[in-house]
């Protein structure tokens, strides 16, 4: 009896490894927008590696956390590559979260019957920007603080529980030791335990459904005499070997930002965030990280303080929503009609827009601008179940298209 | 369709770009180009730093032992020449002023310079050092271009000596220090670049890891690129 043997009878490992990687099969004509999901799963890695060793020498005190900071960045051996590997890590982050969303509205990955694997994807997106958010607290520079100060402040516009609520999450008046304690507590075991339990189910819910594709077809419809898919291929080695040419060529894109660029003009590491918080003096221009900063855009857009976080909350939620709200029977965008070619056009402008709007001072011209953008994206999601059933999709083929 | 789709974003695009332009800084600053593989004028900048900004700013998160390496400097040649706050060549440079002493003279406690490029630039702190002017509305009798109403007096006035800001706003001198404009700007840069280094020692370093680590990277990629087309010649 071999050694595999033994452990099969005790623990399913075989059984696991051909279930989620040798014996599962995947599309064979994915494209591009396929490598987000094996990065995002390499960052996490990243982070949670990094995260350690920083917390081997950071010190989660307001009198101390910014020292702590520069001391793994000067005295600790290799401190400041695992800092940089950190902060950087967190930027590409998500912008592979972003690409790897965008892949699903491009060939409609979220719908019938992926919902689920959708909504396990957006609630790790939504537990991911509490993370880096609560994170970006702890290098407790002016934007740290004044940063936390703002979005925490938001709760105050709740009617009636509001102020205490804003209270209750800070643990004091202001953004201080206390709030820094906390956001410490939450960014490295409460939130990484809930995104790991998160990337468990939505790799489970993948997995019972089969992956989408670029052309949008169930390969599990066109099976040979042994019940394969004809157009699947077992992930190892097939995609193994491929996302491993797509883990080298993001981190050469990685690395030329960590060693050559790590603040990245100031929007991964801001010029602000170089001194210690300070709660007497607010900072001229408080700008939140760039990947909320399409949101951030939003609350600004809406006059009123309440209605902002509500519309801001709204925003989110819409994306919950996605595979209810599409209507139509095509998935991929290859076979859709122009109504929701259109659609997506303007919501991809209007995000990205909102998102440099978010940046930059509310001017009356930007405000303006920020709430054209804003009805642009919610009309995207609110007539969408509208303009998905009157679009004239082509047909779909019944294999996928392969070179 | 696709036109259409081509000319709106041709138009947002063309259009947050003009936006950008519109936004940018509103006084200009002086540019600095400085070098951190310059070991003479970083230990000139230390030099400059130690005797003229130290007694009031600290840099407490630089060691001296890590200066004293980077810079080529022997601990004793730190010791002598460096050190005046403390002789323990591991100390971090601390001062001996406390903040809310400094707060009573000045109106306000002198930062902590360790990252100060980093939070300001190098182009700010080089105007910033260039550009004290006479203004006897200020308290300490000078003000700063880049840095209105300053709390911190002209300390290298002996050098640079004093300039008064005329009506179309330009400085000139009015009365000469030691050094020549064109010694006391070499000076300002040579602090500058002591500044830098201080608030990234680990700079250089990371520079010349980077290279290694993208040359191993592209290498690999072929090697990569080769497994994958190997493995994929059979799906059809």
């Amino acid at each position: 009896m071999s050694m595999m043997d033994w452990i099969d009878a005790r623990f399913p490992a075989t059984k696991m490894w051909k279930e989620h990687l040798s014996e599962y099969y995947a599309p064979k004509n994915f494209n591009f927008w396929y490598f987000f999901g094996s990065l995002a799963l390499l960052i996490l890695v990243l982070q949670i590696v990094t995260g350690i060793f920083l917390t081997m020498n950071y010190k989660p005190d307001a009198e101390l956390a910014f020292a702590s900071v520069e001391y793994i960045m000067r005295d600790v051996q290799w401190g400041w590559l695992i800092r940089y590997l950190h902060s950087t890590g967190a930027s590409a982050f998500f912008i592979v979260i972003y690409l790897h969303m965008f892949r699903g509205l491009l060939y409609g990955s979220y719908k019938q019957p992926r919902e689920l694997v959708w909504i396990f994807g957006m609630l790790l997106y939504v537990v991911l920007m509490a993370e880096a958010f609560m994170g970006y607290l702890l290098p407790w520079g002016q934007m740290s603080y004044w940063g936390a100060q703002v979005i925490i402040s938001l709760f105050g516009a709740l009617p009636v529980i509001g102020e205490d609520l804003a209270l209750w999450i800070r643990g004091d008046y202001v953004v201080a030791d206390a709030t820094l304690n906390r956001f410490f507590a939450f960014h490295v075991i409460a939130l990484p335990i809930v995104l790991l339990g998160l990337v468990v189910a939505h790799i489970l819910a993948l997995h019972e459904v089969g992956s989408n594709n670029p052309d949008g077809i169930e390969i599990k419809q066109t099976k040979d005499k042994n019940g394969k898919p004809l157009d699947g291929i077992p992930f190892h080695p097939y995609y193994s070997v491929k996302d491993l040419v797509g883990v080298v060529v993001f981190l050469f894109v990685f690395s030329l930002v960590l060693f050559y660029m790590p603040e990245f003009g100031g929007w991964f590491l801001e010029k602000d965030n170089f001194v210690p918080a300070d709660p007497l003096k607010t900072p001229e221009h408080i700008v939140p990280l760039w990947y909320f900063t399409p949101f951030y855009a939003i609350l600004r857009a809406v006059p009123d303080k309440l209605m902002g976080v509500i519309a801001m909350g709204l925003a989110i939620v819409m994306l919950f929503l996605l595979p209810w709200l599409d209507r139509s029977k095509t998935r991929s965008i290859r076979y859709r009609g122009p109504y929701f070619r259109t659609a997506l056009t303007i919501f991809v402008i209007s995000f990205v827009a909102l998102g440099y709007l978010g940046t930059q001072p509310a001017t009356s011209l930007y405000t303006l601008l920020a709430q054209i953008f804003t009805v642009l994206y919610f009309a995207f999601f609110i007539l969408m179940p509208v303009y998905t059933k009157l679009d004239k999709d082509k047909p779909v083929p019944e294999r996928v298209t392969y070179k | 369709m696709r036109n259409l789709i081509f000319a709106s974003l041709v138009s947002v695009f063309s259009f947050t770009a003009t936006l950008a332009i519109a936004a940018g800084p509103s006084s200009k600053l002086d540019t600095v180009d400085i070098d951190l593989t310059d070991k003479a004028s970083l230990q000139r900048g230390a030099h400059t730093f130690m005797n003229y900004c130290l007694s009031c700013h600290s840099a407490s998160l630089m060691r001296y032992n890590r200066m004293a390496k980077d810079l080529g400097l022997t601990e004793a040649q730190v010791l002598q020449n460096l050190m005046f706050t403390t002789d323990k060549v591991g100390d971090t440079m601390q001062i001996a002023m406390r903040a809310e002493d400094a707060k009573r003279w000045f109106g306000v406690a002198p930062p902590d310079l360790s990252v100060i490029a980093r939070a300001r630039g190098t182009d700010w702190l080089y105007t910033y050092l260039r550009t004290f002017y006479l203004d006897d509305s200020r308290p300490m009798g000078t003000n700063n271009l880049a840095f209105q109403d300053v709390g911190m007096p002209h300390i290298l006035w002996e050098q640079q000596g004093y300039t008064s800001l005329n009506d179309s706003g330009q400085l000139h001198l009015t009365s000469e220090g030691q050094l020549t404009p064109r010694q006391y700007d070499a000076m300002s840069r040579d602090l500058v670049n002591f500044l830098a280094y201080i608030s990234e020692p680990s700079k250089l370093q990371r520079l010349a890891l980077g290279k290694w680590v993208l040359l191993y990277l592209a290498f690999f990629f072929v090697i990569a690129y080769a497994l994958k087309k190997a493995y994929w010649k059979d799906v059809h």
